[in-house]
């Protein structure tokens, strides 16, 4: 049953240095109070899985966080690159880091088949690509009907972290609005935290809503704004503008080191 | 850059030749960019019943503003439904129930397979792009692809530094033999011209250019030995309908 926890506290009961953990939310939801409190705890040598790093991941690695990323699409949507998530790959700042790099239909399976304790995910893709050989995939031959298909790893996260709208006080959650691969990335890892907007005493069903019980979650954390500068569907909006402003952040190592320095490692913490 | 009268740039002559391919589309899938704006834009002045699906899981959005990311609020609101990234890759894209989709791409070549993940090496690489996302299987499976670029001779090379999305491989019976649901490009849209694949060898044949552009021109910016459609139409210009609703959309 998930415990009502202030949020430092559940981050150092639930996520050790060298850990793997996965922040999921695609472009909607995304845990960036979570995050920021990692860094905060200093966390190191963590193996990073997000199918769109986004902005947060951008500035873990550029922390130096990171040991290790499993990814699909590390952009800045609709803005371009993520500069520290280059830096790292293309000149090993702060420090060099592995990748392991998928298509958004492998991810999505990697985790479907993890929250289902299948060993792997199947799906026609990766044939005829170069990721073939750069990624851990292989193909395999279906026993009925003879296709040629690609089977995926299943991911098993040793730490799942969320952002959701609503918790009620048993630690039940409901999310809405997109609801990405969360589903599946909590009930694939062996340990979750959702941060959530606000705990309310009875969760109210809402059109499109996702509900995941307390009783697959270890803990639940009250973040409101927790999700900033991305969003939470009907009670933030996603700040676009902060996302064309993270290009210029970020595009210089003293500037970002500064900016995280002034905005998130001093910044009093959520808990 | 054009004022309010000015004449179209070649920007927005791609994105309204784009937007002409969607005129009797039933789907649409798109990410953000021109592609995105190509298809509000025929939703605007062509094919009001077109259904718009962003990869973030929103199908039958209807934005109003040019979204930023393709999970922006607004896409969300307006949906017909919204689903999972499992079940958008799986029970939409993959099952081919997407009829076409619009793909951008740092690198083309004349099979028009698609690079987007690194610029060199892939262990050193010059330039690391931001990778697959969803356009391995989003190739591989809706009915037809159309891709959108820029017309530059770092676009249109003679050989691809990764190889992301398939289009026609390596030529005739490729995809047949990958067993991929889905045709595979229809039509490259850049801001000189249209190419499409030969029928019989797959490789891109310029088979349109823009108003005022040269072949030449084409020639000098395509990184291969460009064949070219004899005779070689040009494209409509831009109606004033189509560039008064896209310039109205662009400054909402």
């Amino acid at each position: 049953m998930a415990e009502l926890l202030p949020l430092s506290d559940a981050l150092s009961e639930l996520v050790a240095d060298g850990d793997s953990v996965a922040l999921e939310g695609f472009t909607h939801l995304i845990p960036f109070a979570a995050g920021h409190e990692l860094l905060r705890q200093g966390r190191r040598e963590l193996e990073l899985i997000r199918m769109t790093p986004d902005v947060l991941y951008d500035q873990m690695i550029g922390m130096g966080a990171a040991r290790r990323l499993v990814f699909s699409y590390g952009g800045n949507p609709g803005v371009g690159s993520l500069h520290r998530f280059r830096d790292a790959i293309e000149h090993g700042w702060p420090h060099p880091i592995e990748i392991e790099e998928h298509s958004h239909a492998g991810m999505a399976n990697a985790y479907a088949a993890g929250a289902a304790r299948l060993p792997c995910g199947l799906l026609r893709g990766y044939l005829g690509t170069d990721l073939m050989e750069r990624t851990r995939v292989a193909p395999i031959t279906c026993p009925f009907t003879g296709q040629q298909l690609v089977a995926v790893p299943a991911l098993r996260p040793d730490v799942a972290i969320i952002h959701a709208q609503e918790a009620d006080r048993a630690g039940n959650v409901q999310l809405w609005g997109i609801p990405g691969v969360q589903k599946e990335a909590v009930l694939a890892a062996s340990r979750s935290l959702v941060t959530v907007e606000r705990v309310v005493d009875e969760l109210e069903p809402r059109p499109g809503g996702v509900i995941i019980p307390g009783w697959v979650i270890d803990a639940v954390a009250e973040a409101p704004g927790g999700s900033r500068p991305s969003y939470s569907h009907g009670i933030t909006e996603r700040d676009n503008d902060f996302y064309r402003r993270w290009d210029a952040i970020s595009r210089d190592r003293e500037a970002f080191v500064a900016w995280m320095e002034e905005h998130v490692l001093a910044g009093v913490h959520a808990g | 850059m054009s004022g309010g009268n000015g004449l179209p740039t070649a920007g927005e002559v791609q994105t309204v030749v784009a937007a002409r391919q969607l005129a009797h589309a039933r789907s649409v899938f798109i990410g953000v960019g021109r592609p995105s704006t190509a298809a509000i834009l025929a939703r605007m002045v062509h094919n009001p019943q077109l259904v718009l699906v962003y990869e973030s899981g929103t199908v039958g959005a209807k934005p109003r503003h040019i979204p930023l990311s393709i999970g922006d609020g607004e896409l969300a609101e307006t949906a017909d439904f919204v689903v999972s990234v499992p079940e958008m890759f799986n029970y939409w894209i993959g099952a081919g129930r997407v009829q076409i989709a619009f793909l951008g791409a740092a690198q083309v070549d004349r099979f028009a397979n698609l690079n987007s993940t690194v610029i060199g090496d892939y262990a050193h690489p010059r330039t690391r792009l931001p990778g697959a996302g969803g356009a391995p299987e989003i190739a591989s499976s809706c009915q037809e692809v159309v891709v959108i670029v820029p017309h530059t001779r770092r676009t249109f090379v003679p050989e691809l530094d990764f190889r992301t999305t398939v289009g026609h491989g390596d030529g005739p019976g490729f995809r047949e033999r990958l067993g991929f649901p889905g045709r595979g490009p229809s039509a490259v849209i850049t801001d000189l011209g249209v190419l499409e694949p030969d029928p019989d060898t797959r490789e891109l044949v310029l088979s349109a250019v823009h108003p005022g552009v040269e072949v030449d021109q084409v020639r000098a910016q395509t990184g291969w030995e460009l064949r070219v459609a004899d005779p070689l139409p040009t494209t409509e210009p831009p109606t004033d309908a189509e560039l008064a609703a896209l310039r109205e959309l662009v400054s909402r």
